[in-house]
């Protein structure tokens, strides 16, 4: 569905009564307001999660209420927490094991970075590492409404995602991968440290 | 007039069929012409917990995973007789003390014998 629909027709039959979408619309109208995230909390960004799914913050609002215990029926892991080296291989395996299109929110400082264990010996340098990550939440711990608003940035993300042409939604291409590799328990660290394929660290250029 | 009994076994029946094989086609249909088939190693897996499984499904217990069951029962009646006994001591008359003290004994006979049995000592 390249060809767009003129937006002054599609509201000048809204006005006679007659709704006019595309397939591409209703695929992504959807999918976002359905998202499942997988029940899966790590550390103290898992309890802002659990208050943004109670009726406080409620984010059935959205949609997102429906937390799943099995990732074969997710379609959005929420990273809520320190990622430490042992637990790695595990989020990575269950997020392999999630079915297409599969989305990642990375929670809290810990999940982006190690957050203030950044320099600890045990703790992972960011999630995305190893797996994509569509929303980054800095904060430590975010409060529920910074996760409503990262939900609603993937919403939006989900919303712009295309049905055809060449720059269709990656879960549509053959070529991108589903699944990434799973590190393995090193002798120091994990091993790989990093997925070369995934994790792009911004270059930092310093002056003098 | 009244319709048949068995027509709305046939309507349920319909509805049955009807109600999963829609969403089944169009998800073959989505697969069919937009989203392709990724399967792979991980995904494909048994075991959805994240921990990779290890050796076989099909293993024996041991027999003695039985014997310390059963001793644990006999821990765990004695807790639910001895919570009413110990609320109820100060007004308990001599009778129903006795009664739970010979209950009590058979209980600590049995642990008696199981420990003499050797049962307690996990055999490798």
């Amino acid at each position: 569905m390249t060809e767009q629909i003129d937006e002054g027709l599609r509201s000048e039959l809204q006005r006679q009564g007659i709704w006019v979408t595309s397939m591409q619309d209703l695929y992504n109208w959807g999918r976002k307001n359905s998202i499942w995230p997988l029940q899966f909390g790590l550390a103290c960004c898992a309890i802002e999660m659990i208050a943004t799914a109670a009726s406080r913050y409620d984010i059935a609002r959205f949609g997102g209420e429906v937390f799943r215990p099995s990732p074969r029926q997710a379609d959005l892991m929420i990273v809520a927490g320190t990622v430490t080296k042992k637990m790695a291989p595990q989020i990575v395996r269950l997020y392999n094991q999630m079915p297409d299109p599969k989305y990642v929110i990375a929670m809290g400082a810990c999940a982006i970075s190690g957050g203030p264990f950044k320099q600890g010996y045990n703790v992972l340098k960011g999630i995305d590492r190893y797996i994509p990550v569509d929303v980054y939440i800095p904060g430590c711990p975010p409060r529920p409404e910074a996760l409503l608003h990262a939900f609603m940035e993937l919403q939006r993300k989900i919303d712009e995602q295309k049905l055809r042409g060449s720059d269709k939604a990656e879960h549509l291409r053959p070529d991108q991968p589903s699944e990434f590799p799973v590190p393995a328990f090193g002798a120091h660290d994990l091993e790989p440290t990093a997925n070369a394929d995934v994790f792009h660290p911004m270059k930092i250029e310093r002056e003098g | 007039m009244t319709p048949n009994p068995y027509l709305f076994i046939i309507v349920f029946v319909g509805v049955a069929l009807v109600f999963p094989v829609i969403p089944l086609g169009l998800a073959w249909l989505w697969r069919r012409f937009f989203q392709p088939s990724k399967p792979g190693m991980e995904k494909n897996a048994t075991y959805e917990c994240g921990v990779e499984s290890l050796g076989d499904a099909q293993i024996q217990f041991r027999s003695q995973y039985y014997l310390y069951a059963i001793i644990f029962l006999i821990f765990d009646v004695e807790a639910i007789f001895l919570v009413p006994f110990a609320v109820a001591f100060t007004s308990l008359p001599v009778g129903a003390f006795i009664a739970i003290l010979i209950f009590l004994l058979l209980l600590l006979e049995g642990l008696v014998w199981a420990w003499g049995k050797g049962c307690l000592n996990w055999a490798k």
